[in-house]
This record gives C-alpha cells, structure tokens and sequence, in this order.
C-alpha cells in the first residue's frame, strides 16, 4: 500500500470515527433533531437537496473566486506600487494601517447598502478581507532584498523598475505566496458573511433560510458543503503554490558576513 | 579595457568612529593589492568605499583613479557568499547584470565563461545544488562578464575548504589578469599567494608588506610562502584584541 493511501485510508478512518462519535451523542442524550440532527439526517438531507445546494454552492463559489482574483491582483498592484514609488509610500501607508485596524466584517452591512443583494456586494466584501493581508505580505517581502542583492544592484546600476522586476519580485514570492494561504483562509468568511447580511442566493443565504424554517438538517447540510468548498480551494491552490514555490525557498545561501 | 591604478588617502570613519588613522594606499593598475587585517579592522569597509556601495562609512581624504575619471560604474565586485541568486540557473546569474541594465543577455558568452570557470554543462543549476565552490565559481564568472576593469574580492573564498580554496586562487589569479584587483582577506596564505602589494591593516593605518620575489600566484609548497604566512600569522595573532 502507498504512502498516499494509507493517507487517505487514515483520514476516512478519523472521519468514520468523528461521525459515529456524532451519531452516538445524538442518540445516547436524545437531543432533538432540530436542535441537533444526526449525521445519518444531515446526509439524508444533504441528498434530498442535492440540487438545491448545488445552485446555492455555485453561487457562492463564483463570487468567491472573482472576489479572490480581483483582490489579489489589487493587492499585487498595490504592493508594487508602493515598493517602486516613495512618494505613495508615505501617502498610502498611513492609510492602509489606519484600514487594517477597522474590522471588515462590520463593513458588511453598508456594502450591502451600497451594492444591493447581489454578486457584487460579496466579491467586494471577499476584496476587502484578503486585500490587506495579500498587499501587506507582498510589500515586506519586496522590501526586504538581502544586502548583497542590493550591493549588485547598485554596481549593476540598474533602475527602480528594473531591480524590482528581477531582483525584488522574484524574492518576495514566498512572501505573497503566505499572504495568498492567508487569504483563502480568509475568502470564505467574507463571502459567507456578505451572505448573511443580504442575499436571496448562496450557502449562507440557505442556511439562514433553512435555519428560519427549522430545517435544521439544510442548515448543517449547507453547512458541510460549504466546509467542503472551502477545503478544496485551499488544498488545490496550495498544491500550486506548492509545486511553484518548491525551488524559491530551497538552498538559499547565508547572507555574507565579514568585517 | 585600460585598468587605472587608485590611490586612497586619509582617515576611514565609521559613524563618529575613527577606524582608520593615516591611510596612504596606492594600488598599481592591473594588479593585484591585497589588505590583510583581523576582523573588524575595517577591511570590508574599505572595499565598499571603492566600489562606491553606501554605508555609515565616510573617507576624509581622497580615493582617485590614476586616468582621473571617476569609478562609479567601473568596479565589480565579489563576496562572500549569498549572492547569487537562488532562484536562478547559474547561466542567468551570470547574465543578470544584463538584465539589470535592460541589455539583451549574452547567452554564448555566459555559457563560455561558465566553461571557463569550470561549470561546463551546468548553465541551469540553481545555487541550492551546487557546492560552495561552484557557487563561487559562478560568482567570479558573474564579475568576469561585467568587464570592470577594477574588482574588490571581499572574502571570495572564506568560506570554502582550504583545498577548494587553493583551487579557486588559481583559477581567479589567471582569469582577473589584468584588472585592478583589490582583495580582502583575513587569510595570510591567501595574501601571499595572490598580492602583488599587500598591506596589513590596523588602527593605526596600512602597514606595507615584504613579499617574496617570486611573481604571484605563489605556490603554497614554497618555503618563502610558508614562512611568510607564519610570521603573518603571529603578527595577527598578536592584533587580536584577546
């Protein structure tokens, strides 16, 4: 048997043992399943729903991918503007530690207001959560070339644009390659969270529904496929990032020291 | 590519810190000039001023050329280690001068010289898979490309294995020939093998060393090399500060 599947025999083992642990506090306390559905209802559900949660999930996933990719490359955008140009370092760096402090959760309901119930207000809100740790990470890795490099640089005389484009930029990738993990954690919740606070589509608009009705089970249904839809966003895109990044990190050598 | 001679004169600061009294170095053009000191001494800081690099350092005097132009843009240089690049092939290191100055990279010649410092067939290694002394030897072939005629080695070989190390004097003594190399070493053998001129650096400003007669670089077997580096040695040991 391989190494990756004993793996995955492990997990779906973990796995077995978590929903039977489930399944048997439900039964031995005897909480209703309102309150409390089994697994064995919650799948039943899951099911019966299937097409339901397929159409919410869809909705969900599209405005959490866009929101993701218009983040980044704002962020991307944003970080290298600031490395190349002193001037919007002093102008914009004030502000983007002011912006960092104010929560962005709590932002939800004016961008609600402000872009109404539909796909923007959540691809804006999934912008606004990743934007700062994407722009913040990308920025420290650009700024922070090893002495060494810089020295080259300069007897090199090269130009801004030039030494951030061969020399700034390929070092800060395993930088931003952290800001972007931090923002797939980071994506779901807003989009979630947009959902909450206005919408007539998406997992979070389904679980408040199903919550309404006392489904309990779609609510935890929905509940599942979301935890699942989150899950596979990471994991595909750190494999990426993964396979990307493997030679970056590797053998970097010590920085030179001496008298 | 004519290599001028330098000369430097004055007082090295560092900060509001006298590090050098009294300097009065003249480096012959197309020769090596190697400043030997313990470390601390303020040998590095000398190899940044000439090559122009920033730092709290300050010369209060005067570094000329012998031709009178100035040096910026004239000078390479080599360290230590940790500056290559590590995410790139040793052909695009060698070339990233190049890049940096917006020139089209010159493909043949990297690879020519790769050859020469002995990487054949390793143009696309990266740093992380090759050993100290093929980084090295990748970082002298990055400085050949750049035709300086003026070349500052701060510490090339410090941190290879003493065979590797005699290896790569060699190699570096043949292909610099030419240049105005100053090298900066705490390695006594190092200083007699490869100098033309040397000094030995200390507070109290730059000592003018005897070296043998013998035209570098100097085999380490002879007894004139070995009985230098011995008494070198003794005189550093003597400029440790306990």
């Amino acid at each position: 048997m391989s190494a990756a599947a004993g793996r995955v025999l492990r997990g779906l083992l973990a796995l077995g043992f978590a929903l039977a642990l489930w399944q048997g506090a439900v039964v031995v306390s005897g909480v209703p399943p309102f309150i409390l559905p089994g697994p064995l209802r919650v799948g039943e559900s899951l099911w019966s729903n299937a097409a339901i949660l397929a159409e919410h999930a869809r909705f969900t996933a599209a405005n959490l991918l866009t929101g993701l990719a218009a983040g980044v490359a704002l962020g991307v955008a944003t970080a290298l503007n600031l490395a190349l140009s002193p001037a919007a370092r002093m102008l914009l760096r004030p502000i983007l530690v002011f912006a960092q402090a104010v929560p962005v959760f709590a932002l939800a309901p004016i961008i609600t207001l402000w872009l109404g119930y539909g796909a923007p207000s959540k691809i804006v809100m999934v912008m606004l959560v990743i934007y700062f740790p994407v722009t913040s990470t990308f920025f420290d890795g650009l700024m922070r070339l090893p002495q060494p490099h810089d020295d080259m640089a300069r007897l090199m005389r090269t130009t801004p644009l030039r030494r951030l484009m061969w020399l700034q930029v390929p070092h800060a990738l395993p930088a931003l390659a952290s800001g972007l993990r931090l923002a797939l954690v980071y994506a779901p919740f807003a989009v979630v969270i947009g959902e909450w606070v206005g919408s007539s589509r998406g997992l979070g608009y389904l679980m408040l529904m199903a919550n309404g009705r006392g489904q309990t089970d779609l609510m935890f249904a929905a509940l599942i496929v979301l935890a699942a839809l989150s899950l596979a966003l990471f994991v595909v895109f750190d494999t990426v990032l993964r396979r990307n990044g493997a030679g970056t990190g590797r053998g970097v050598p010590a920085v030179s020291g001496g008298s | 590519m004519t290599a001028p001679g330098l000369s430097l004169r004055g007082d090295l600061w560092l900060g509001e810190q006298a590090l050098i009294r009294d300097l009065a170095l003249d480096l012959p053009a197309g020769r090596w000039s190697c400043l030997l000191g313990p470390s601390g001494v303020g040998k590095s800081t000398l190899g940044r001023l000439v090559a122009g690099l920033p730092g709290p350092h300050r010369l209060d005097g005067g570094l000329r050329a012998s031709d009178g132009a100035p040096l910026a843009g004239r000078v390479a240089m080599m360290a230590q280690d940790g500056q290559l690049l590590p995410w790139a092939g040793a052909e695009r290191n060698v070339t990233i001068g190049a890049r940096l100055r917006g020139q089209r990279p010159d493909r043949a010649r990297a690879r020519a010289l790769l050859a020469d410092v002995g990487l054949n067939g390793m143009a696309r290694r990266r740093p992380g898979s090759l050993s100290g002394g093929e980084r090295q030897r990748v970082a002298l072939a990055r400085t050949l490309i750049e035709e300086c005629p003026v070349v500052v080695l701060d510490e090339p070989f410090s941190a290879l294995d003493a065979a590797t190390r005699l290896a790569m004097q060699d190699l570096a003594a043949r292909l610099l020939q030419g240049r105005t190399v100053i090298l900066i070493t705490h390695d006594p053998l190092e200083a007699v093998r490869l100098a033309d001129r040397a000094w030995i650096l200390g507070t109290g400003g730059a000592e003018a060393l005897e070296l043998p007669g013998t035209a570098p670089p100097r085999s380490h077997a002879q007894a004139a090399t070995l009985e230098m580096q011995a008494s070198l040695l003794s005189r550093l040991q003597g400029m440790q500060p306990a």
